[in-house]
């Protein structure tokens, strides 16, 4: 007999299209059809650590604000854990690190609640600076496209993050780093993202 | 810890391109750098777990998710289903299945979609699911219709449902569209041509499937999807310590 390769191919991806929210985000399409969507709530109620606002837009190449994105969170806890069976430790009750957001129709900004996540343990023995990772799908992504944010106020720890240090060039490790702010007592994070262009963010083939 | 592997690299030349030239709005969105490429870690391995306290019974059923009491949505009565696999061709169990479409006519309810075919009191046009132990799922819908869209002016979307899964891993993360066999609409459609393999485009035609249809009642066509495999081997990359 000869021998073969059984593994199967990865179904191919399409673009999520316009109307991504009637599937994903159906209040945003314009009616009620789910008991509750899923990914308005990342932190839950008992999360321990600092309440932040993560935010941003969504550029082209024009730079114009994409008003169609739809953007996925993941993150760990205050302590680093991921709400995961893979992962060690637990995370408090009601808390899951995955949220969903899309854009605004009218301006493209995007934002979301959570608690700033804790360094993570990466590969063999190095540290990872804390970090939210992001996927984000739109028309004309034909591909979901993965980065991470990374916080301007982590720079010990930002400066010897394992994945920061792959990017090999230092001026385009800048595109990862969420800038703090407040605004009415509430911590901000801004994050703008550019697909394409001068000071195109990183993306990452994960 | 529960040491399994990695997850296979991404074979990029099966999926799209950023950039395809025929697909217009993909110009000014796709990244021009090369993506940088990173070895697994907690953050890629791990991903979201959903439940059945997350969603509701009946929203697998389009038919019924959103029609008036004794009422339904027009249109050609389908079930889609299949299993949702990875490359080892094992089960993925437990996992997350979105879809959405427009209705029969071809048009989405969306406040965005201003196409002239009516929407559909009836139909709502998105469901939900986990697949089984046996990485089994399915939902019952109508078959939508094509619809144009400008790209080309003469530019007509294949009849398709909109697909996303999670898988355990946020690597896993896709979102897809599935098409119908049989439809002379997909060799013309720039979006299905961004794929450049056809026999990848073969993987998201769903095909009749006359032995789960429902005699006198809905027609089935089967759908499985495969989501990225990973390592089992003894000689393992350790993702901590050394």
């Amino acid at each position: 007999m000869k021998q073969t390769l059984d593994y199967l191919k990865e179904t191919p991806s399409q673009t999520a299209g316009p109307y991504v929210h009637i599937g994903l985000a159906p209040g945003a399409a314009g009616f009620d059809i789910y008991r509750e969507e899923l990914g308005w709530d990342i932190a839950g109620p008992h999360a321990k650590g600092e309440r932040i606002r993560v935010e941003g837009i969504v550029i082209d190449g024009t730079g114009s604000p994409i008003k169609d994105v739809l953007l996925e969170a993941w993150q760990a806890n205050a302590e680093g854990i991921y709400a995961h069976p893979e992962h060690d430790g637990e995370v408090e009750e009601g808390f899951r690190g995955w949220g969903r957001v899309i854009t605004d129709f009218k301006t493209g900004e995007w934002a979301f609640d959570t608690v700033k996540p804790g360094p993570v343990m990466g590969r063999n023995g190095q540290m990872m600076a804390p970090h939210i990772n992001l996927w984000l799908v739109a028309r004309g992504i034909n591909i979901g496209l993965n980065t991470r944010i990374y916080f301007d106020d982590e720079a010990e720890a930002n400066a010897a993050d394992p994945i920061i240090n792959t990017i090999e060039w230092e001026r385009r490790r800048q595109t990862l780093i969420a800038r703090r702010t407040e605004r009415e007592g509430k911590v901000i994070y801004r994050f703008d993202v550019k697909l394409q262009g001068e000071d195109e963010t990183v993306f990452f083939d994960i | 810890m529960n040491h399994k592997g990695e997850f296979y690299q991404r074979d990029r030349d099966w999926h799209p391109p950023a950039y395809d030239k025929g697909y217009k709005t993909s110009v000014t969105r796709s990244p021009q750098y090369a993506l940088i490429s990173l070895e697994n870690t907690p953050s890629e391995i791990t991903g979201p777990v959903f439940g059945h306290n997350d969603i509701d019974p009946l929203d697998n059923d389009l038919i019924g998710n959103y029609a008036k009491p004794g009422e339904s949505p027009i249109g050609e009565r389908i079930i889609v289903h299949g299993r949702v696999l990875d490359e080892n061709a094992r089960p993925v169990p437990n996992t997350l299945v979105e879809i959405w479409q427009a209705n029969a006519g071809g048009r989405y309810r969306h406040k965005m979609d201003t196409y002239l075919a009516p929407i559909d009191p009836n139909f709502g046009g998105c469901g939900r699911t986990l697949t089984d132990e046996n990485g089994y799922y399915y939902f019952r819908t109508v078959k939508p219709g094509a619809y144009p869209w400008r790209n080309y002016i003469n530019s007509w979307r294949p009849a398709h449902i909109h697909v996303s899964v999670f898988g355990s891993g946020f690597v896993q993360r896709l979102i897809t569209q599935l098409y119908f066999e049989g439809d002379p609409l997909i060799p013309h459609c720039p979006i299905v041509n961004t794929i450049p393999d056809p026999d990848a485009i073969q993987q998201l035609v769903a095909r009749l499937d006359l032995n789960a249809t429902i005699p006198l009642d809905t027609v089935a066509y089967k759908f499985d999807i495969v989501l990225r495999g990973r390592r089992s081997t003894l000689f393992e990359n350790r993702l901590e310590g050394n």
